[in-house]
């Protein structure tokens, strides 16, 4: 196991830039679709455990062995209620572009691992669930499923295993919430995005409800590859618990923003300076990173600098990997401003189902625009904390703990400069003046 | 969730809308988007609908189009839904545009990333432009709208117009981009630097190969 930079041979995305077509002829030479059905051969179960062995988490966020998830599907659907996978392409995590790269500039991955993947879990089709603003991923995936069918790798008798299997996409229509993967199940079925309540589970009772797996576009184009290279070659990046290669995108105050695949468990440092051309300003100048998407706390500068990317090193530090989306913010960020709109999205983005985060979410912004001027008192920032507390775990999904957590870490870190221009709006002494 | 919808005054649209019907082209797409879905399930095609309408209904306009009611009550009629079913749907996503909207719908992502990355000087040339936020401008060209994150963090800022990504913008290349619509005149899509997609402007740090040429790296596994 290792942590050091990964090579070119061990990139599973080769085309993530897009330098080279995503059409079928294209993706064929760089080793897609080659020999599916032999794959397919290994049958159900032993795909199941080499994903299971290769320790592949979910890319999504959350991080639950993709593996496992697979095996909670029936083994033998009953006739009229067949096995689903539904792909959530959804993309809408502020700071997360991956899913974009992939479904653009490398389709075939997907459709591919949609069929394997569908296929070990013994599903009759698979649904992309793709955000509605990818109007351009959309076509592109529209035009290499129709590809892969003109091509027998889909529909009856795919890729001539004997098995027949096929892929449909679905457009979202602007909804941050239909990234759950029950409120995407109830989009899927053309009603409003809100999600379960669980259980029953989409493995038990999903779409049209039918048994039903929800992963994420990455942790399901990954998987012909792990299959070809097998468990050890995936599991030999990365430390215990947080295996393989990953997707980082590094957005924010960097010189040189962009989407790398690396291993997991690469320290931030050597990410940002390796791929990212390092700080505005140089080290000195950061503040702080969101290091995985708007959903976890921030880290402020000197915790995350040699901290491991990966979901345990980041626990570490009190925040997550999430779906790998590093923000970065320098010493010129407006760190309050920064956090209020990500409260302004979640406020915007609340499906409006469970009443803690319908009111809570534009409360809580509300207070964070005060505080922002410094047009508040004191103790707000405690209440605020309060409140945070009353939302956090108290809804029917998720989204009610992601709009606390990054509130909650700003207070933990930040909470002087807070006070400090919650006294300097008062116009009181600064302690700097006292004397 | 998203502001409350204006919904237009009710007897005008209904006389310009009443006769919603789908032009051919459009009757034939809405088929095969309706037989993505399982028998009896055709409520999932009520999205992919909507959307169609609301292109048909900017291609009659020469806009972006919207969603007059009498145009949703089509959708519902179409799969055999009640209106409320196909209503509630149309107002809780946000790319339905529930008012007339421009030529050009330019929506500005200003959420965190792309706010770090200067989304405030978009909006001020959006501004300079005469452009105001959640209106069209009077000669119906452009419609200005703050989004929620819209996937592109790595090419901050970025604004979509239309069905196109704009990105890396700066105050001047937003005028410059505002300025040629205006006119009439082609537009360079996706980064508006010397940049590659998602690649570190100046080149990759990785799969160097791959810009010249279609590099299998499977001669390269061990």
């Amino acid at each position: 196991m290792s942590t050091s930079p990964i090579s070119d041979k061990d990139r599973i995305f080769t085309n993530l830039y897009g330098f080279q077509p995503w059409n079928l002829d294209a993706a064929r030479k760089r080793g897609d679709w080659d020999n599916t059905k032999k794959l397919l051969e290994l049958g159900p179960d032993t795909i199941i455990d080499i994903m299971k062995n290769s320790g592949l988490r979910g890319r999504g966020g959350a991080g639950f062995p993709t593996g496992m998830k697979w095996s909670f599907m029936p083994k033998e659907p009953k006739p009229g209620r067949p096995n689903f996978l539904v792909i959530n392409a959804d993309e809408s995590e502020p700071g997360s572009c991956k899913d974009r790269e992939i479904i653009r500039h490398d389709p075939h991955k997907l459709i591919e691992g949609a069929l394997v993947a569908g296929f070990a879990m013994r599903a009759r089709a698979a649904y992309i669930y793709i955000r509605g603003e990818f109007i351009y991923e959309a076509k592109v995936l529209f035009a290499a499923v129709e590809e892969a069918y003109a091509a027998g790798l889909l529909g009856k008798n795919a890729a001539g295993s004997g098995y027949d299997f096929d892929v449909f996409v679905h457009r979202g229509a602007g909804a941050y919430i239909c990234g759950e993967e029950t409120a995407m199940l109830e989009s899927l079925e053309g009603k409003k995005g809100q999600p379960r309540l669980k259980p029953p589970f989409p493995a038990g009772a999903g779409l049209y409800g039918c048994p039903t797996t929800v992963n994420n576009v990455e942790s399901i184009s990954v998987s012909p590859t792990i299959l070809r290279r097998g468990a050890d070659w995936f599991k030999s990046f990365g430390r215990e618990n947080n295996h393989g290669t990953k997707l980082f995108q590094i957005s924010g105050h960097v010189n040189t923003p962009c989407v790398v695949e690396e291993t997991m468990g690469i320290s931030f440092k050597e990410l940002i300076e390796k791929h990212a051309g390092g700080i505005r300003g140089g080290w000195d100048n950061l503040l702080a990173v969101i290091p995985g998407g708007s959903s976890v706390p921030m880290v402020p500068a000197a915790q995350i600098m040699d901290a491991p990317m990966d979901f345990d090193g980041l626990k570490g530090v009190g925040s997550g990997l999430g779906t790998a989306a590093v923000i970065v913010m320098d010493k010129s960020t407006d760190i309050v401003r920064a956090i209020s709109r990500l409260s302004y999205f979640y406020k915007h983005e609340s499906c409006g189902q469970c009443t803690p985060c319908r009111e809570g979410t534009g409360w809580m912004w509300r207070v964070m625009e005060r505080l922002r001027t410094g047009d508040a008192d004191i103790s707000e920032i405690d209440m605020l904390q309060q409140v945070t507390k009353q939302v956090e775990g108290h809804t029917i999904c998720a989204l009610g703990d992601a709009a606390a957590w990054p509130i909650q870490g700003l207070i933990r870190h930040f909470r002087p400069e807070m006070e400090r221009r919650i006294n300097e709006a008062k116009g009181a002494p600064m302690q700097e003046a006292a004397e | 969730m998203a502001d409350a919808p204006q919904i237009p005054d009710e007897a005008d649209v209904r006389a310009r809308w009443g006769n919603f019907a789908w032009t051919p082209e459009n009757a034939e797409q809405a088929a095969k988007i309706i037989a993505r879905y399982p028998e009896g399930r055709q409520q999932s095609a009520s999205m992919p609908l909507l959307d169609l309408a609301q292109r048909q209904v900017g291609a009659q306009t020469n806009t972006q189009g919207w969603l007059p009611v009498p145009v949703i009550e089509f959708v519902a009629s179409q799969l055999g839904l009640a209106y409320m079913r196909v209503y509630e749907v149309a107002t809780f996503y946000t790319m339905y545009n529930l008012t007339p909207v421009g030529k050009f719908h330019v929506q500005v992502c200003g959420t965190t990333p792309c706010m770090l990355r200067g989304s405030d000087d978009v909006l001020a040339a959006c501004k300079a432009r005469g452009l105001s936020k959640g209106h069209t401008t009077a000669d119906g060209l452009f419609t200005l709208n703050e989004v929620e994150c819209l996937g592109a963090c790595t090419n901050a800022p970025m604004v979509q117009i239309n069905d196109d990504n704009f990105e890396d913008l700066s105050y001047d290349s937003t005028l410059a981009l505002l300025d040629a619509l205006a006119a009439g005149k082609p537009v360079k899509i996706g980064p508006q630097i010397d940049r590659q997609t998602s690649c570190p402007e100046g080149g990759p740090t990785v799969l160097k190969e791959m810009v010249t040429e279609n590099h299998d790296y499977r001669g390269e596994w061990q």
